[in-house]
């Protein structure tokens, strides 16, 4: 028999909420280790609301037993433990990559990306963000450039001195 | 049809191979695939003229309602005709046109291969998004014929405009294709036409429709691309932008408007803008001195003045229009290339440099006289004949609408005829004026040519017949209206409003005729006075041109985009991450709160409207809540909300991460308390493993936080921590105050004991009820661990385990290291410990270690068995082992963790993986669903009875797998980490202690 009682315990909802926030507040670190624990944290916060959505408590999830007791629900459990073993694997991850950047930059901070910078201060200035030279302004027409325009033509066998009509002609 | 578009394509991807073997002379071969589809077109001529209108019809993607549906009615036949019969003759003109030695020509000619294969299916498409399909297929490929000569920046240039704003249009065209097929219910072209849907969706389609056709047909306010695109070599222009693509859009035009010729916005739509173009076209044709340009500039007017004639919407406007649309394909094509043997043999196209040239070539001189003709409707030419025809249609119509459509034609067609003449007279004059300089530099033109240009050259046959073959069919078609208006008037009638309509050479002497007169003396008297008009042109104020209004909308786009990417991208993750929160806080958080303001009393959230009796329920609001499940609940919830405030303000490191660990065993105290034993052991067992991994790590960092972040950020981070915090709780308070439905979990303790064959429901759920989610999540595992040490191992990742043996290495510190190994004697606590400088050793510890790892394993094996029915399973028990091997590794060094687990992690990963996979592979070899356990009550002779359920090789897996991971993170951030921290080790590992201290003293 499963709990069936869904009213929350609001000694639980506080714990949510105030790992939510002191997670979050950490998530917003540069730090990479601050970020981690942050989290961790945010990650403890998210089993326990997972827990709360399961129901009231119970008596575990084992049958068998003698207890008259209902049970917890097994279900939001099982989730919560894939989560967890999870989160010890991404902690490891995350750990690798802040004593990499520690190794390569002497710390271990989440820098700004420098490509965006330079993007952000090119159109501060207003210049564009790459070379492309079919983007400068030539000064004339589009239909002006093309009257310029030669083709590779034939000439006839006859002509003496084939004259140069390749590129922007003449 | 649908063989003519296969021979198409087969030609198109057959070009650069055939050029390359047979030069120039391939265009001949290439000749064949539109000479085929005119070829076709005459075959079948009979079965259109008698309406019966061939079809093939090929499924492509039922789902979408696309098929390759061809119907070749009347206008699909004429425009083939005109497609296929004209581009032959460019191809044809091509093979004599480049030079031999000319760049690129066999993907040149490809793409012009495709070009005509993509125009001939569009116009036999009977499928609106086939329509379209070849719609974008032609822009694309006028794209790369514009843009032939890519290394001419003007090329690419121009084709990119174009590409730009015939794509703009497409899109437009695709909303309008979809709103039409979707309103109409089908896709079938043919079908919407006879049956069209009506209203607002509608109208706006149609619109939409009319805006794809007027930047295909380069109509105001997008004319601008088509004489930009004369970059092109010239026989494109003769093809594309005169005979074929720019008339797609007066094809679109002509299919839609017996359907929606009706429509006040369609009617509006065309008229001004067909107005518009077709004076504009011809005003600026005046202006120009190339002759390239002068022809461009008569083709924008002229696709206004078919766009007036087939959008009107009357029988006898469209017989004339679709009169016109053959005469200009045939007159303007020729006229183009004509202008191509002129720049070919006398160097240049400006007509103020050309003179003499027709006296050399007298054959090229009289096609462009006939076609010049044929341009300026003089009679009897077939210009003459479909000019007449409308003028006559709108004298018949006798309305304001139409008088006022006569006098707009009328000063168009006077503007033709000035340019026009211009032309011929530019083009072929005997010799050069003597005032020519000084007429010319009042327009502002720089430099003046004040002499010919040498004499021009005779022209091979291929590039002289094809212009002069259209500018006589221009004359023959002429000299028997009747027939085209026998051919021509079933299309008409498809109309629904008007008369029909009539084209006839002499129709007797009718106000019409007499304002064909007045429009060819007018148009005579202004190339007459050529200078003088040139000369108030100049003088005229004119604002800007569109091209110029397209480039600065362009460059603001350009702007708009970087200041956007500036503004959003900031390349910082705490940005990234506050947007996102804040929005998750703003977003679903107000929309929760709107939802909940007043849900009290009746209207309350079911389960807290259930609870109203209850003496231990709180009603705050719309919430029910108890105050707690116990009171050792609440206790724990305190120390965990004081460990986790205390972690966010901690400044060390080491304080930082035991105030998170104190944080998580409380959880792990919670789980407990919730009836949850097996989350309580998982999380106690992850949370010390996870404390040892950082300080392993934390060892080698700065003890402090080096960021000291400026007070107004940090309040901005606390605030969306805040804020982030009360959301969450609000969701999390009122998700389960909604729940109406029992829980799916209602029946698991009967399914895990009568199909899992176990007691303990979380276990049974993990490896049976839903194993494919395990399966999932220790791969994740896996990926992590191969993550984490290619991360930290920067070294070849050695397939060999660190032994105590006499196997040689190169390192002198690892020899050195085991030079103390081998003096291990038979009596010590721990067989690695003498490789540990003495100073470091404990042998309180290694006692401890000694006498603990043992039991620490069989306590892992029992929970592995014994998990099935009680708290324990795969993840405990790996986690078990994996702390023993932890204590190991701490009190013995990376030498002992060798020796206590001589195996390479990743075969522990893998074999795990395979292990868990493997069983369910079995079970579907049994014939069961994957991953299904089967339940063996076994009798063994001294064990007894031996209940064995198949899904325990899945949690062995799962056993190994973690096991894996926690010897891959010790290998990792324990044993390499040391190697890297030794004195004597090399490379990565001394730039790591230089920006140690730097960061130490930095802190």
């Amino acid at each position: 028999m499963i709990v069936l009682d869904n009213v929350p315990s609001g000694a639980l909802l506080l714990a949510v909420g105030v790992l939510f926030a002191a997670g979050v507040y950490l998530l917003l670190e540069r730090s990479l280790t601050r970020v981690l624990l942050g989290f961790v944290l945010l990650g403890n916060g998210v089993n326990l609301a997972i827990l709360l959505a399961g129901g009231r408590a119970g008596a575990p999830p084992i049958t068998g037993t003698d207890d008259p007791e209902p049970m917890s629900d097994p279900l939001a459990q099982v989730m919560i433990l894939t989560s967890i073993v999870i989160t010890l694997a991404l902690v490891a991850f995350v750990l690798a990559m802040a004593y990499r950047s520690w190794q390569l930059h002497g710390h271990d901070e989440v820098q700004d990306d420098l490509e965006d910078t330079r993007i952000a201060r090119l159109a501060i200035e207003d210049a564009p963000s790459y070379a492309d030279s079919d983007a400068v302004e030539s000064g004339v027409t589009l239909d002006e450039e093309a009257v310029a325009a030669r083709d590779e033509v034939a000439l006839p066998d006859t002509v003496e001195q084939p004259r140069n009509r390749g590129g922007d002609g003449s | 049809m649908l063989l003519v578009l296969l021979a198409h394509g087969v030609l198109a991807l057959a070009a650069p191979a055939l050029v390359a073997a047979l030069g120039r002379r391939a265009f001949w071969v290439l000749a064949l695939g539109p000479a085929g589809a005119t070829i076709y077109a005459l075959a079948q001529a009979t079965a259109v003229l008698e309406g019966r209108a061939p079809a093939e019809h090929l499924p492509w993607i039922p789902a979408l309602g696309l098929a390759i549906d061809l119907r070749l009615d009347l206008l699909a036949w004429v425009m083939l005709l005109v497609v296929g019969g004209v581009g032959a003759l460019v191809m044809l003109y091509c093979s004599a046109y480049f030079s031999r030695e000319a760049r690129g020509l066999g993907r040149f000619g490809g793409f012009l291969m495709a070009f005509a294969g993509a125009m001939a299916g569009l116009v036999v498409a009977d499928n609106l998004l086939l329509l379209f399909v070849f719609w974008e297929l032609t822009t694309v490929f006028s794209y790369l014929l514009i843009g032939h000569y890519a290394d001419r920046t003007s090329s690419r240039r121009a084709a990119m405009q174009a590409l730009i704003v015939t794509t703009a249009g497409g899109l437009a065209m695709l909303v309008g294709v979809v709103v039409l097929g979707v309103t109409a219910g089908t896709w079938s072209l043919s079908a919407v036409i006879a049956d069209p849907p009506s209203g607002p969706a509608v109208t706006a389609a149609a619109v939409c429709l009319l805006a794809g056709a007027a930047t295909k047909s380069a109509l105001v306010p997008t004319h601008f691309w088509l004489p930009a695109a004369m970059a092109a070599p010239t026989p494109v222009s003769a093809y594309l932008h005169a005979a074929a693509m720019v008339k797609a859009g007066i094809y679109l035009i002509a299919r839609f408007a017996p359907a929606f010729s009706d429509l006040a916005a369609w009617r509006t739509v065309v008229l001004v803008l067909g107005g518009a173009t077709l004076l504009l076209g011809g005003y600026r044709a005046l202006r120009q001195h190339d002759l390239k340009l002068v022809l461009a500039f008569g083709t924008v007017s002229q696709l206004g003045l078919l766009t007036l004639l087939l959008g009107y919407g009357t029988r006898a406007t469209a017989l004339a229009g679709l009169a016109l649309l053959g005469a200009h394909a045939l007159f303007k094509a020729s006229l183009f290339l004509v202008v191509g043997v002129v720049d070919a043999a006398a160097g240049t196209r400006d007509l103020r440099k050309l003179a003499g040239v027709g006296r050399r070539l007298p054959v090229t001189a009289l096609a462009a006289t006939l076609a010049t003709a044929s341009m300026i409707g003089l009679p009897p030419f077939a210009g003459y004949v479909a000019k007449e025809a409308a003028l006559a249609a709108w004298a018949h119509d006798d309305d304001l609408l139409g008088r006022i459509m006569i006098a707009v034609v009328a000063v168009g067609s006077a503007l033709t005829v000035a340019y026009g003449l211009r032309f011929l007279w530019g083009a072929f004059k005997p010799r050069l004026p003597a005032s020519a300089a000084p007429a010319s530099s009042g327009v502002g033109q720089d430099e003046v040519p004040d002499e010919a240009p040498d004499v021009a050259h005779p022209q091979p046959f291929w590039m002289v017949a094809p212009p002069l073959v259209l500018a006589v069919l221009g004359l023959a078609v002429a000299l028997v209206p009747q027939v085209g208006e026998r051919l021509l008037g079933p299309y008409a009638d498809t109309y629904p409003v008007g008369d029909p309509g009539h084209l006839t050479l002499w129709d007797g002497l009718t106000p019409v005729l007499a304002v064909t007169g007045a429009v060819l003396l007018l148009g005579v008297l202004m190339f007459w006075q050529r200078t003088r008009v040139e000369r108030l042109q100049g003088a005229l104020w004119f604002p800007d041109g569109a091209d110029v209004v397209y480039r600065r909308l362009m460059r603001s786009l350009d702007r708009f985009a970087s200041d956007v990417t500036a503004g959003t991208q900031r390349g910082s993750l705490p940005f990234y991450l506050g947007v996102i929160l804040v929005v998750l806080a703003v977003g679903p958080g107000v929309a929760l709160a709107a939802g909940l303001v007043g849900q009290t009393g009746a209207g309350a959230l079911p389960v807290a409207a259930d609870a109203a009796g209850r003496d231990d329920v709180l009603h705050l609001g719309p919430f029910a809540m108890v105050p707690w499940d116990g009171p050792a609940q609440l206790v724990v919830v305190l120390v965990v909300v004081v460990a986790a405030v205390l972690t966010a303000r901690a400044r060390r490191r080491l304080k930082a991460v035991f105030l998170m660990g104190v944080a998580g065993y409380g959880n792990a105290a919670l789980f407990l308390l919730h009836g949850a034993p097996d989350l309580a052991l998982t999380q106690v067992l992850c949370e010390t493993l996870t404390l040892v991994v950082m300080v392993l790590v934390l060892r080698r960092l700065p003890p402090y936080f080096s960021d000291r972040p400026l007070a107004a950020s940090r309040w901005v981070r606390l605030a969306i921590g805040v804020l982030t915090g009360l959301v969450v709780m609000m969701f999390v308070a009122a998700a389960p105050l909604v729940r109406v439905h029992l829980p799916v979990s209602v029946d698991f303790p009967e399914e895990a004991e009568t199909f899992g064959g176990g007691h303990n429901i979380v276990n049974v759920t993990l490896v049976d009820i839903r194993a494919w989610d395990t399966v999932g999540e220790i791969s994740v595992l896996l990926v992590a661990a191969t993550g984490v040490a290619s991360l930290v191992f920067l070294r070849q990742r050695s397939d060999d385990v660190l032994r105590l043996g006499p196997a040689g290495d190169d390192e002198p510190g690892e020899r050195a290291a085991r030079a103390g190994a081998r003096q291990v004697r038979p009596g010590s606590w721990l067989l690695a410990g003498p490789t540990l400088d003495p100073g470091k050793r404990s042998v309180l510890f290694e006692v401890l270690t000694r006498v603990l790892f043992h039991p620490m394993i069989l306590f892992a094996l029992f929970l592995l068995f014994s998990g099935h029915n009680t708290p324990g399973g795969g993840f405990a028990a790996g986690l078990v082992a994996g702390l023993a091997l932890t204590v190991r590794y701490l009190a013995g060094g990376r030498y002992e963790l060798g020796a206590a687990a001589p195996v390479h992690p990743g075969l522990v990963l893998g074999t795990g993986l395979f292990l868990s996979a493997g069983v369910g592979l079995v079970a579907l070899l049994a014939g069961q669903a994957a991953l299904e356990s089967t339940i063996l009550d076994l009798h063994v002779p001294v064990l007894g009875h031996v209940h064995l359920v198949t899904s325990l090789f899945f949690d062995v897996g799962v056993f190994l797998v973690v096991i894996g991971l926690v010897i891959d993170i010790l290998r990792t951030f324990g044993a390499e980490l040391d190697r890297q921290a030794e004195p004597h080790s090399r490379a990565v590992g001394s730039h790591g202690r230089t920006a140690h201290r730097a960061g130490g003293d930095r802190a």
